[in-house]
């Protein structure tokens, strides 16, 4: 069974017509890249996966390990192991980043019905965690995100996928605003937690991301659909030739 | 136009009558007592076109007086639970207020600090003058729950800090009712804070559900120049409560004056401020924090008075509105002629947790100095959106992702509370306020 399976997916918002029928299979240990030009909807599809409302899922299905994902609330979803890093992650004044990890680790925890972590085990993660990302104690001191610099932000969403350790992570632009030392940082951070049981979704407009994340499979979405899959020399490809040849494709006979 | 009588409500009635026989017995003050109750006889309740009272028309909220609550018996005293007011196991010197009286059992009026002295209000009004008690800002004089309150006081305390004394250890006064029966009570404090002397009072008040009784509570304080005062006010009356209290301060040159007012609890609660900063240089943060649910009434309404030169104030209220309650926050700040150099910024917000929630918001500026920077700002609104679905999409229940954001948005009010525990056990008492909402 794979691990995540998308048919036919068809999304509105506000009678508008964004996701057209899109088909998508993630198996386990996979990663793949998802690319397309702006407005194309792969921002759409990560917050649908991810249970966001507004968006009105008109057709299909999406099935994360057999379950139906779009019946569960979305900290159900996260707490089956699907995780959205934001393409703009919001700043959040008034909540501590200390509280707000915590309160996350150990609500997913508690819903799988393991053990709270104690104080000091908790520390010691952040600590790990935080450390190899280049995160600052001061950062984690700050409320969520507030007066963090565009690749602060980029970086906070990496470490709470360091410390929930989805099986699921569904990275959106997290290499839009950072540096190179940054952005390898990040990529090393995905990296970490690729293995047999887990998968990424890497959503980009840059080859530059995918040196560093080498993907298994690279999806072109246009227009709310992938038009085109391939490996890894895909993503090279579009870097050279630009999506153009994919903005006409017919939107599906219906 | 020709002057309306207005007819008198059975409230208004019974409160002449209550007036008529009480006269005689009430301790001390007797003409002030007679020109605050004429204030009340020729005005009547405050109504909805009384501005002040706009959004709280006591009139229509009053229906009935209840009867002025008796001196608690020793035996009555003795049965008072030391309360907590919600505040957990804080560190405090503990003054408690039953019904409007010094309870004598439960306080230490002769802890050894020399640096204070605290007697009951009574025994103070006997022998000195009657100054202090008349000393109130004008925009207090009028008001009608203020003369109620000087008309019927029963007791309360007169807290002396001497010149340049640093009081470590916070003074609580616990005000409770502990009558079975409906009553009313009119506590009335006063609190003088030398120049450079520094002191952290709590008032709390509190009574049991169910029981429709009055509170009509007031407080003074007086801080002389260079002082510092923190001053924090806990309302958790009972939930069929009306609870009505003035705060009026007078405040010198170079002092800090902080106030917080935490309001859950009561049927109708109205809190009003009356500040006043009559030297240069002062500091002030002006703050609360509402949390309401069910059809809760809750008004705040300031005035703060810059009356000299060179002070700056920061007014920043919150509420959190669930339900059908209903919030409201007027607040006005007077510049008087050459206050210039006054820094004052305000600002309300509503966090509305219902559809069927009001938040009614009122600010003023009247300002008669050229070179001053005020400002106000107001928002009412739901909890964000996008906020919630972060948390949730991090594995944070809805519950729970609402709880903390509500916590966020007190918290920025509750911030200003310098004492740290204090602070910690008003961060409890709103976690508890969010559990039993559930
Ligand atoms: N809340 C909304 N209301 C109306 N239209 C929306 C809304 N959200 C997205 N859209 C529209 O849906 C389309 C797809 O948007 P989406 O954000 O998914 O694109 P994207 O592929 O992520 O683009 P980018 O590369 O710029 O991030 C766009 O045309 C966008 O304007
Ligand atoms: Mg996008």
């Amino acid at each position: 069974m794979s691990l995540l399976e998308i048919k036919n997916l068809h999304v509105e918002i506000d009678g508008k017509k964004i996701l057209n029928g899109l088909d998508l299979t993630v198996n386990a240990g996979e990663v793949h890249a998802i690319m397309g030009p702006n407005g194309s909807g792969k921002s759409t599809l990560a917050y649908v996966l991810a249970g966001k409302a507004d968006y009105e899922v008109t057709d299909g299905q999406v099935l994360f390990d057999g379950e139906d994902v779009l019946a569960m609330e979305p900290d159900e979803r996260a707490a089956k192991g699907v995780f959205l890093a934001f393409q703009y992650p919001i700043e959040i004044p008034g909540v501590a980043t200390m509280t707000f990890l915590r309160t996350a680790l150990n609500a997913q925890r508690k819903k799988r019905g393991e053990a709270e972590l104690t104080t000091p085990e908790f520390m010691k993660r952040v600590r790990e965690a935080s450390g190899k990302l280049s995160i600052s104690q001061d950062m984690l001191r700050r409320a969520v995100n507030v007066g963090f610099s565009g690749g602060e932000k980029k970086r906070n969403e990496i470490l709470q996928m360091a410390l929930l350790e989805p099986r699921l992570a569904v990275l959106d632009e997290t290499d839009s605003g950072l540096d190179i030392d940054a952005l390898k940082i990040v990529a090393d951070g995905v990296n970490r937690l690729r293995s047999p049981e887990r998968a990424t979704i890497v959503i980009t407009h840059y080859q530059r991301l995918l040196d560093y994340i080498v993907p298994d499979i690279v999806h072109v979405l246009s227009k709310g659909r992938i038009v085109k899959t391939g490996g890894k020399e895909l993503a090279l490809e579009l870097e050279a030739s630009g999506y153009a040849q994919f903005q006409e494709a017919p939107v599906a006979a219906e | 136009m020709a002057e309306l009588t207005l007819m008198k409500n059975a409230a208004e009635q019974q409160l002449a009558a209550e007036w008529t026989a009480a006269k005689a017995k009430l301790p001390g003050a007797a003409p002030l007592r007679a020109a605050a109750f004429e204030t009340f006889a020729k005005a009547g309740l405050p109504h909805r076109r009384v501005e002040e009272w706009k959004y709280t028309d006591l009139r229509a909220l009053m229906r009935e007086a209840k009867p002025l609550a008796v001196r608690p018996d020793a035996a009555a005293f003795a049965t008072l639970g030391e309360t907590d007011a919600g505040l957990g196991d804080l560190d405090a010197r503990r003054i408690v207020i039953a019904d409007g009286y010094l309870a004598p059992g439960w306080t230490d009026l002769n802890e050894s600090d020399p640096g204070i002295t605290i007697v009951e209000l009574m025994a103070w009004l006997g022998e000195a003058d009657l100054f202090r008690l008349n000393s109130i800002p004008d925009a207090a004089r009028k008001d009608i729950a203020v003369s109620l309150n000087t008309a019927f006081m029963t007791g309360g305390v007169v807290i002396h800090v001497r010149k340049d004394a640093c009081i470590e250890r916070p003074i609580h006064l616990a005000h409770v009712f502990s009558g079975k029966t409906a009553a009313a009570i009119y506590p009335r404090s006063i609190v003088i804070v030398e120049p450079g002397a520094r002191l952290m009072l709590i008032e709390s008040h509190e009574g049991p559900d169910g029981i429709d009784y009055q509170a009509n509570t007031a407080l003074q304080i007086f801080a002389g120049d260079g002082a510092h005062v923190d001053h924090v006010k806990v309302t958790r009356e009972g939930d069929t409560a009306l609870h009505i209290s003035s705060l009026m301060a007078d405040v010198g040159a170079h002092a800090r004056f902080n106030t917080f007012g935490y309001t859950t609890g009561g049927g109708v609660v109205r809190n009003q401020l009356f500040l006043r900063f009559g030297g240069e240089g002062t500091v002030a943060n002006i703050r609360g924090a509402t949390l309401l649910k069910g059809r809760q009434h809750a008004d705040t309404t300031l005035v703060v008075d810059h009356a000299a030169a060179g002070c700056q104030s920061r007014e920043v209220f919150k509420s959190v509105l669930d339900d059908e309650s209903r919030g409201i926050f007027q607040g006005k700040i007077v510049v008087r002629p050459g206050a210039q150099k006054t820094d004052a910024k305000m600002a309300s917000h509503a966090l509305m947790l219902s559809d069927e929630a009001e938040a009614d918001n009122k600010p003023e500026l009247e300002i008669f100095a050229d070179d001053v920077q005020c400002g106000h700002g107001a928002t009412a609104g739901d909890l964000d959106e996008d906020l919630l679905f972060y948390l949730r999409a991090r594995g944070i229940p809805s519950a729970e992702a609402e709880a903390l954001l509500i916590q966020a948005f007190v918290g920025e009010a509750i911030e200003g509370v310098e004492h740290a525990g204090l602070r910690e056990a008003l961060i409890e008492a709103v976690q508890a306020w969010l559990k039993a909402r559930g």
